[in-house]
């Protein structure tokens, strides 16, 4: 018998490492799985609000008017987009996503006043039908690019890049696509979806002039145009953004989510949201294009108070996708057979890749997809948007704001040195920025 | 303006958008359906997201984008086009009658792209349904993720054609400096002659289809898991 | 990530107008490049035993004439002067090593922007139209040119940081693009005794041309080294004293224009920006083949 004492594990080889290095030699090939990092990063968590007490008034409970509106696309679209919460759902394909799960997250936003977005593959009539105001992506890959798409969207975003794979392209796997999936995407079934790394049209922010111009000419420049940017240099991505032409930039953090794509680019590439949300604000503010060009912020964006604070720091709304997911049922503890037989358990699932998932959001598989029903789903994610813009407000009457676009970054701190550097708020009970006051 | 049964647009007093708020204006059936844009002076999007069937001929070199995610609609180039001709096109005709820069009907989902001349690189990338006929040489990387449709090149191809082939079907006349990754020559059998055939005379452009070689997808990239690469 | 162009005169006819024609291209490059402009003008060789200065110190009421009677003192040699916008185009009897070890001693403030028989170079930042404004580029007469069109990416909008980079006595190079291992590079090439200003990637490729050129590569060899050394993508446009050279790197992201009529040769990012020369309708029209050199030069 092993003496427990006498036991000494490797902090360089603890056991996971040692097991991905056997799988890589088992395999041969790298790990591709979905979601996002799993390593612990600063995040909004590391930031307080000050609530106001003597030296500031705040607004009072449920009575007085908190206005969460927010205009999008002012600067050349001639129908901007007008969000009654600042909260807005990320692109997410179909085909990482069912249909089910793509009908429940457009008929919420659209009883919250806000718009969902399409993702790799195209635009589905069911989607078009929920979602009042739908953000249609451009994307590298161009699967399912339909100009009569283009025309029926409310917003259009050109991709550049996301927060889990800045750099990077998607993958996919095969056991997803079925027939329809396939049909949309112009490929035969079953087989891997490899989505290109950049677009295949353009390159470089004076190319993209140019694309955003024609897309601006094919449909009459009347739709505002986003561009969206994974998280890496932040500053220099946004200001080319602007120079490029668009109408809003939205910046995904490395906390943002995939379907599907390599371990090693979701832990080891792209910045946190926190610094990035800074860098971007910085850029507009550079360019005198703050709140002229409106940032969208997302990874990582799970509760009222990470909206908050992110529309503290200088983002004009969010988006989430992970938390969406979640929302509607990912990783809840049921079916725990099924979440056995892909070998995890609930709250460790990271299985969107395999199409195999157990509460029916990410896969194509009928019998599965009716584990969510639409309305079902549907309800649940109007409840969590709800709860998440009650805690919104509420932070932010308790900051005597009226508007939630009033909240600033000196109506917070930093809980940890590492926030406080990147976000460029003191740290808590002190006046001390790093790299900032002479310290 | 209106001359001999064509309306003309020109490009150096008129603003595009207004020329594409007529052109985007005409519905499947109207008599109004010919038209002729002078002084292009290499701007782009010239003829972009046109949607119905019309003729439309341009004098001179366009820019990048002409003729982008076309339907339906005939269009001449009577000159050299930029990068992204005839990008995401989904149907109808686009007729380059000089050469074309890169990408050239990159993403293209249908129809039909002639280029008389030579394409530069990255011809047909992503190409995902269109046909098309190159009457000279293609550049580099050309095809590269062809998912459908057919590429014929009369002159010769670049290094790496077709890398990371899907489904796509090339068919050059001429030398290939190399095939990309997954991407090997087939058997030219009878049908395949006739589907060349039939491309050569849609395309207006004369060649044997005798001559041609046809190269395809190995498919070894087809699954992650490379244990069922027959798959299809 | 910017827009290039050049225009070589092969008649001479051409020659008086080419600041005019340069200037219109330049001006059709402006989506491309809105941050900062510049040109590198070749005209009116200076005799043997003279040299050809551009000097900039960012002000255009700088007192060049009273730099002129220091140098006129000190050296005992001729010495002309013309103030175009913000630099001024000296022509000194005197070889290039001593006025420069003279100006860096004395006037550390002054950068020369170029240096040779017949080069001139005029930057700054701002939108290309103005920057043609404030140099007068369109008067400017020359056997040819070359211009860019700046959108920077990663470094600062100054005029430092504009193109063309000189890059040795009558060479200068303008590029679009973007390098992926400029930082180590720069730090080798430093070690190795080239100067650098900023932190640009473009001035990067053009020291490293410059270093090649003096360790005795010819401009065609060190072309074809920049290939295999440079990481990333770029069109470059270097100009010579007898005319320019064009080279894409050999994955060809960015593309690039090459015409030719009787009268002229011209490159350009983009066609539109030689559309508005005579004759382009009617002249042959290429684009450069990636990996692939091509130069002018009236021999």
């Amino acid at each position: 018998m092993t003496d427990p004492r006498a036991l000494r594990g490797s902090a360089t080889f603890p056991p996971e490492v040692i097991r991905e290095i056997q799988r890589a030699a088992d395999q041969g090939v790298y790990e591709i799985r979905g979601f996002g990092t799993k390593r612990k990063i600063p995040s909004f968590d590391d930031l307080l609000m000050l609530g106001a007490s003597v030296s500031r008034y705040p607004l009072e409970g449920y009575r007085e008017a908190c206005d969460t509106s927010v205009m999008i696309g002012t600067r050349f679209a001639k129908k901007p987009i007008e969000l009654k919460i600042p909260i807005t759902v990320a692109g997410m394909s179909f085909g990482a996503l069912g249909s089910h799960a793509k009908r429940s997250l457009g008929w919420a936003a659209t009883e919250m006043g806000t718009s969902t977005t399409t993702g790799d593959g195209g635009m589905t009539d069911e989607e078009r039908e929920a979602s009042k105001t739908l953000v249609y992506q451009v994307l590298p890959s161009r699967y399912g690019m339909n100009p009569d798409d283009l025309r029926r969207a409310d917003a259009i975003e050109v991709v550049v890049g996301q927060g889990a794979k800045p750099g990077g392209g998607g993958m996919l796997l095969g056991q997803k696509i079925n027939e329809r999936v396939a049909k949309m995407r112009d490929l035969p079934q079953g087989i891997d979806q490899r989505s290109a790394s950049r677009h295949p049209d353009w390159t470089g922010p004076d190319d993209l002039e140019i694309k955003i111009h024609e897309i601006r000419e094919i449909t009459g420049w009347e739709k505002p145009i986003y561009v969206k940017v994974g998280a890496t240099r932040t500053r220099f991505d946004t200001a080319l953004a602007v120079k490029a032409g668009a109408d809003a930039v939205v910046v995904d953090g490395m906390q943002g989510g995939t379907a599907a794509t390599q371990d090693v680019f979701i832990e080891h590439v792209g910045i946190p949201t926190l610094p990035a949300v800074r860098q971007a604000v910085e850029a507009l503010q550079e360019l005198d294009m703050h709140r002229k060009v409106q940032l969208i912020v997302s990874g990582g964006i799970r509760s009222g108070a990470d909206v908050a604070k992110a529309l503290a720091m200088g983002a004009d709304a969010v988006s989430i996708g992970s938390a969406a997911m979640v929302a509607l049922g990912c990783n809840k503890p049921v079916y725990h057979e099924d979440y056995e037989a892909l070998g995890t358990a609930p709250g460790f699932c990271h299985h969107c890749h395999t199409g195999r998932c157990p509460v029916g959001v990410t896969t194509q598989d009928p019998e599965l997809e009716k584990r969510l029903p639409p309305e079902k789903g549907g309800r649940l994610m109007r409840n969590y948007l709800q709860t998440m813009v009650l805690e919104l407000q509420t932070l932010a009457r308790a900051c005597g704001k009226s508007h939630v676009l009033n909240l600033e970054p000196q109506d917070m701190v930093a809980l940890t040195v590492e926030a406080a550097a990147m976000a460029q708020v003191p740290l808590a009970g002190t006046d001390w920025v790093p790299g900032k006051n002479n310290y | 303006m209106k001359t001999n049964g064509y309306i003309e647009f020109d490009l150096d007093g008129e603003e595009l958008s207004s020329v594409h708020a007529r052109l985007h204006s005409v519905k499947q059936g109207d008599n109004e359906r010919s038209f002729r844009i002078v002084n292009p002076r290499g701007k782009h999007a010239v003829a972009a997201g046109l949607n119905a069937p019309m003729d439309v001929r341009i004098d001179g070199h366009v820019g990048f984008y002409c003729g982008g995610m076309n339907k339906e609609a005939d269009i001449t180039i009577n000159g050299q086009a930029g990068p992204g001709v005839g990008e995401n096109m989904m149907s109808g005709l686009i007729r380059v009658c000089g050469n074309a820069s890169q990408s050239a009907g990159a993403t293209g989902r249908g129809g039909m792209l002639v280029i008389e001349g030579d394409a530069s690189s990255r011809c047909g990338i992503s190409m995902k349904g269109i046909d098309i006929v190159v009457g000279g040489s293609v550049g580099h990387m050309s095809c590269f993720m062809g998912q459908r449709g057919h590429l014929v090149v009369c002159g010769d191809a670049g290094h790496d054609l077709g890398d990371s082939l899907y489904e796509a079907q090339i068919f050059v006349r001429g030398s290939v400096d190399s095939l990309g990754a997954d991407c090997v020559e087939k058997e030219m059998r009878p049908e395949h002659i006739e589907t060349l055939k039939g491309l050569l005379a849609r395309s207006g452009v004369n060649a044997d289809p005798k001559e041609f070689r046809r190269y395809g997808s190995a498919r070894k990239l087809y699954n992650f898991h490379i244990d069922n690469a027959d798959a299809l | 990530m910017c827009g290039i162009v050049g225009l070589f005169a092969k008649s001479p006819e051409l020659q008086p107008e080419l600041g005019r024609h340069l200037t219109a291209m330049l001006v059709e490059m402006t989506d491309r490049g809105p941050d900062s402009a510049g040109v590198a003008v070749y005209r009116e060789p200076v005799e043997k035993g003279w040299t050809k200065l551009s000097l900039c110190n960012g002000h255009a009421e700088y007192p060049w004439e009273t730099l002129s009677q220091e140098f006129a003192d000190d050296f005992g040699r001729e010495i002309r002067h013309e103030q175009r916008g913000s630099h001024s185009v000296f022509r000194i009897h005197e070889d290039f090593e001593p006025i420069q070890a003279w100006l860096r001693h004395r006037h550390p403030e002054l950068r020369i922007v170029s240096a040779g028989d017949s080069i001139e170079i005029f930057k700054e930042k701002g939108l290309p139209s103005d920057v043609a404004r404030n140099f007068s580029l369109d008067t400017l007469s020359g056997t040819h040119a070359l211009g860019h069109t700046r959108m920077a990416t990663e470094s600062a909008v100054t005029t430092e940081h504009s193109h063309p980079f000189s890059t040795g006595l009558d060479l200068c190079l303008v590029h679009n693009g973007s390098l992926s291992n400029h930082n180590r590079l720069r730090s080798y090439l430093r070690r190795h005794g080239i100067d650098f200003q900023t932190d640009n990637d473009s001035e990067v490729a053009a020291g490293y041309l410059a270093w090649r050129m003096r360790e005795g590569a010819t401009l065609d060899e060190a072309l074809q080294s920049a290939m295999k050394d440079l990481d990333g993508f770029f069109t470059f446009a270097v100009g010579t004293r007898d005319g320019f050279a064009v080279v894409r790197d050999p994955i060809g992201c960015k593309h690039g224009v090459l015409a030719e009529t009787d009268e002229w040769v011209a490159m350009a990012t983009e066609y539109r920006a030689i559309a508005p020369l005579p004759g382009a309708d009617k002249a042959s029209i290429w684009e450069p083949v990636p990996g692939q050199i091509y130069s002018w030069s009236r021999s």
